[in-house]
């Protein structure tokens, strides 16, 4: 065998790679590429149920290629984001959704971050007074030495 | 100095901890989704029975009763392990109907299944596609549901069942209400 044709070989096998892992995800056929980015946005927000760390795009569930296809074909019949998400979560609670919805059982969840940095920062600035109001004497002091 | 202040991140630090506790308390399982369907009415769904020359199984079809609806599939290795628990609840006197919801599987896997493991189920709708098991938010097998005699879904349990389970989770629910509407 030449240089040339083990070269080719290991091309092949290096192509055949990267289509597999373009074909891990169910080939669907988009009418447009508008279609297709609303699709890949949809399943990237939406949990894998049985892998729940992973959104329903990178999974290779069973049941997320179930619920891609059931988002797919909602998207045909024209439902809008909206709907399409409120459809899992009649199924399926709010824990499909990755970025769960601002209401009253989740204000601690989207606000409570934003309340512990303005607390830090009020302890912060109080802190910092009570210490501005104590060092000058300390410093003056120092400052007297030769 | 206030000397309260010192026990300030203390208090803070151990409300954390107990927060974080709750999550690692036993019996609790990560994993579980509460299901927002029960207490809902059972979605809609017409399928075939597994078995060959049976009428078709429908939300319909079962109304009028309370059943569980245990959803199952041969390749499901914890379904295994539940098996024989159905198999001796459903010899017993008055044990609850037993519906099977068969999910994902090959028919024929399916069957030879039930001829070697035994068969629980009064009638067993095949779901090959898993449309129905969407439509009921399941997310793994086993699963089990309570459907009361109105087709309203009154408890769901995820993973195998046990005895004491079937008990405490689902014949107790039925006692209740649905059980006064069964006596004539």
């Amino acid at each position: 065998m030449t240089v040339g044709k083990v070269a080719r070989r290991l091309l092949h096998m290096l192509l055949l790679l990267a289509s597999a892992s373009a074909l891990a995800i169910d080939p669907m056929d988009f009418k447009s590429p508008d279609e297709e980015k609303r699709f890949q946005k949809l399943s990237a927000e939406l949990r894998c149920l049985v892998c729940q760390n992973q959104n329903l795009a990178d999974s290779d569930a069973l049941l997320a290629k179930d619920l891609r296809l059931e988002v797919f074909e909602m998207i045909r019949a024209g439902k809008t984001d909206d709907e399409i998400k409120q459809f899992l979560v009649d199924r399926y609670g709010e824990f499909v959704l990755y970025r769960p919805q601002v209401k009253p059982g989740t204000w601690l969840l989207w606000f409570g971050p934003g309340v512990l940095l303005l607390l830090g920062a009020v302890v912060l600035v109080r802190v910092v007074r009570g210490r501005g109001a104590q060092l000058p004497a300390d410093a003056r002091g120092e400052e007297d030495l030769p | 100095m206030k000397s309260w202040r010192f026990f300030v991140p203390l208090l803070a630090v151990a409300a954390l901890g107990m927060l974080l506790a709750t999550g690692l308390r036993e019996g609790h399982d990560p994993r579980y989704v509460p299901s927002p369907l029960v207490g809902k009415p059972a979605p809609d769904f017409v399928l075939h029975d597994l078995i060959e020359g049976r009428p078709d199984v429908s939300k319909q079809s079962l109304l009028g009763k309370p059943y569980l609806l245990n959803v199952w599939g041969s390749w499901c290795v914890a379904c295994q392990e539940e098996h024989p628990v159905l198999v001796r609840y459903a010899r017993k006197p008055n044990a609850l109907t037993i519906v099977g919801l068969n999910w994902k599987d090959e028919k024929t896997d399916a069957l030879r299944w039930l001829r070697q493991l035994g068969d629980p189920y009064a009638a067993i709708a095949y779901d090959f596609p898993g449309r129905t098991a969407i439509d009921f938010g399941v997310y793994g097998a086993p699963e089990t549901f309570l459907v009361d005699a109105q087709g309203m879904i009154r408890h769901k349990h995820v993973g195998p069942l046990s005895a004491k389970i079937i008990a405490e989770e689902f014949e107790s629910k039925v006692a209740a209400p649905a059980g006064r509407s069964e006596a004539p």
